[in-house]
């Protein structure tokens, strides 16, 4: 199995047209997953007349900045976690130095890159997130109630490529060249899921802030966060 | 779940429903499955499914629902949970479930979530809970399962076009005994009947008439007093109110709002004022236009805080001497939450009250009375249930001392009237109205000279 995840073919194949793959059915599969739903949303009839631009803003805006809603301010621990989590879970990978080697070599574009002890810290951060997250789903009894196994199952998805990516940086556990396979083919299960499962909040989180924010803004006059 | 069911049942007696036990017994899993994918059909599933796959299950909102905190933060009460209980199995399954399903599903969508919308602020995703429920309850309402008392209302509205099978003779007679009635309290009253083009028709809900018509007497005085042209229609319509809008009936509920707009119009009133009531509110300014394609009612429609603020700042009615007892003010959230009405509320409080404590947290952050949404229309089976989950309300009237709470909304008036006897609190209860009437400068003009015996 080692030998199999080492081999060069299997590296060129994760590395290559799975790659393709991966940011095909993700950018493809967001579109229409976007698509759909904003057109369902149309056919209401009772959504769009009552969108705000100001009030979607307004809203947006309350519910990203750390402690800006009341409900943020009840749970500071909450807050710090998620915040934390969600910036490094979303930037850490865009900025990672190797990763930016990888379009690098692949296309000739490169950015601005995080040091690679921030990227470190930030990897960290990310996975005892999730062990929290995991902790608060089975401690909480208001999460566990609530919770299926597809939540477990989201949570391992964010973690895993994590892991593996601090795993094989550090070269710990499996050879660098198992580890940094197994780190990508997680990567890409990552993003292949985003459209095609709960983590579509990543998209539809916005939209549905927005209406809210809309109708307690414009229509009953009150705020929303 | 049986380990829940079992607790439930010691607290508050196992509940037997007509509307709900007995239909159940006709569905079966097939007839179920066919009805809800043909109301997900008609009505759209976008919001729906939107909501339920953006959910990320994460609980934020428990701690936002007065059931959640007042059964001791037991997670079948959670807002989420109340989703996770009905909405996300019927769309998992593709609306093939149990009848047993659809008896528990009624249960917590009429009797354990208000509609609110609190948990909506508290959602980071801002998800319409409340939709959500209202989504359930459609659904059993074309099912056929929808609390007895509850329907009987809804029944009442589609046979009468009000809320308390209220006949126009009744109607008309309650309007010229309350005229003839403030005859005690100023001169020459006139509560004008059917006047063409008055600057305001004011409009009640059912249960006004049918047993609180002193009301409607207050509600002239200061008519009267302020010099207001105002009128009531003689017609149906009359009544503002809207039961079948909670009952999932949204077919009564556009023919009732119809009807409503409709007399307003007939009388080319300027504009609706509305008694102090909260759900016939959000039924003409927020979910009833909507059904009948409205994007805001026809007419301008405004509420009687509003309306009292207006007089109040204008100078319209004057305050001999301030209500010396201290007052809390409950605010209830169809015209708070939904209408944004909290610093109009207070004006007129400090405006007519001597010492005014607010509850905490108040203004649309406020827990909602648990009367409302239709829950206290389900009738007095449902009651001990309804005065249990909502602890969280007498502690937080408690906590403020006042005797007096002011409730601007028949359901929270009576909602929490029954918190206060639950928990044994020696408060009480009372609109603006009942305290307007007893402060208000009476004009010369309508001052009644001494009586003869």
């Amino acid at each position: 199995m080692l030998e199999f995840l080492m081999s060069p073919a299997v590296y060129k194949f994760v590395r290559g047209p799975l790659v393709w793959v991966t940011f095909l059915v993700f950018i493809g599969g967001s579109i229409y997953r976007l698509y759909t739903m904003i057109s369902s949303a149309k056919k209401e009839k009772v959504v769009f007349p009552y969108m705000s631009l100001k009030y979607s803003m307004r809203s947006i805006l309350h519910w990203i900045i750390p402690f800006g809603s009341v409900n943020w301010r009840r749970h500071p621990v909450i807050t710090i976690v998620t915040f934390l989590f969600h910036i490094c879970l979303v930037f850490t990978p865009i900025f990672l130095l190797s990763h930016n080697i990888l379009w690098y070599e692949s296309w000739g574009i490169s950015w601005w890159t995080l040091p690679e002890g921030l990227a470190d810290v930030m990897t960290l951060i990310v996975v005892f997130s999730c062990v929290f997250f995991l902790f608060r789903r089975i401690i909480a009894s208001e999460v566990r109630f609530v919770t299926y196994p597809s939540d477990f199952l989201i949570l391992a998805i964010a973690f895993l490529p994590f892991f593996t990516g601090f795993l094989a940086y550090h070269q710990l556990l499996l050879p660098n060249r198992a580890m940094t396979i197994l780190h990508i083919l997680f990567g890409e299960a990552m993003l292949i899921a985003i459209p095609f499962s709960r983590i579509i909040h990543m998209l539809f989180g916005w939209f549905t802030r927005a209406y809210t924010g809309s109708e307690f803004g414009q229509v009953r006059h009150v705020k929303d966060y | 779940m049986a380990v829940a069911e079992k607790k439930r049942e010691e607290k508050w007696g196992k509940i037997i429903d007509a509307g709900l036990d007995e239909p159940i017994k006709k569905l079966t899993p097939e007839k179920i499955e066919k009805v809800i994918n043909k109301a997900l059909a008609v009505m759209g599933s976008g919001r729906l499914k939107t909501f339920v796959e953006t959910c990320i299950h994460c609980g934020l909102c428990s701690e936002a629902c007065h059931t959640y905190l007042s059964n001791d933060r037991d997670p079948t009460f959670s807002p989420v949970a109340k989703v996770r209980q009905t909405m996300w199995p019927i769309l998992k399954n593709k609306g093939r479930v149990s009848p047993e399903f659809i008896r528990r599903a009624a249960e917590i969508a009429y009797t354990e979530c208000n509609m609110c919308k609190r948990c909506s602020m508290y959602c980071p995703f801002g998800i319409d809970m409340a939709y959500i429920m209202l989504s359930v309850r459609r659904i059993c309402h074309l099912l056929g399962v929808t609390p007895l008392y509850l329907q009987d209302t809804a029944h009442s509205h589609s046979v009468t076009m009000n809320q308390m099978w209220v006949k126009q003779d009744d109607w008309i007679d309650t309007i010229q005994w309350q005229e003839e009635e403030i005859r005690a309290e100023i001169k020459n009253p006139r509560i004008p009947i059917d006047k063409e083009g008055a600057d305001i028709m004011y409009s009640v809900i059912g249960p006004e008439p049918k047993f609180q018509a002193q009301l409607m007497g207050q509600v002239a005085i200061i008519m009267n007093v302020a010099g207001i042209n105002w009128t009531y229609p003689s017609f149906d319509g009359w009544d503002n109110s809207d039961m079948a809008m909670y009952s999932g009936d949204h077919e009564i509920m556009g023919r009732v709002k119809r009807a409503h707009f409709e007399a307003a119009l007939r009388l080319k009133a300027k504009k609706i004022v509305m008694g102090e009531c909260g759900h016939a509110f959000r039924s003409i300014y927020d979910v009833g236009n909507r059904w009948l394609g409205l994007k805001m009612p026809p007419v301008p429609v405004i509420h009687a805080i509003q309306f009292y603020y207006e007089l109040l700042r204008e100078g319209r009615i004057k305050i001999v001497k301030k209500f010396k007892e201290p007052v809390t003010l409950h605010d209830p959230c169809n015209v708070i939450r939904g209408r944004g009405l909290g610093e109009m509320a207070r004006y007129v409080t400090n405006a007519i009250c001597e010492d005014f404590r607010e509850m905490q947290p108040n203004k649309e952050y406020n827990f909602c009375c648990n009367a409302g949404g239709g829950v206290i229309n389900c009738g007095p089976i449902w009651t001990k249930k309804r005065q249990i989950s909502n602890r969280v309300k007498a502690e937080q009237m408690k906590a403020t001392g006042a005797p007096i709470v002011i409730t601007p909304c028949h359901n929270c008036h009576s909602g929490i009237e029954d918190i206060i006897k639950y928990y044994k609190l020696g408060m009480h209860t009372k609109f603006f109205s009942e305290i307007l009437v007893e402060i208000i400068e009476i004009p010369e003009k309508f001052k009644v000279g001494e009586k003869k015996d």
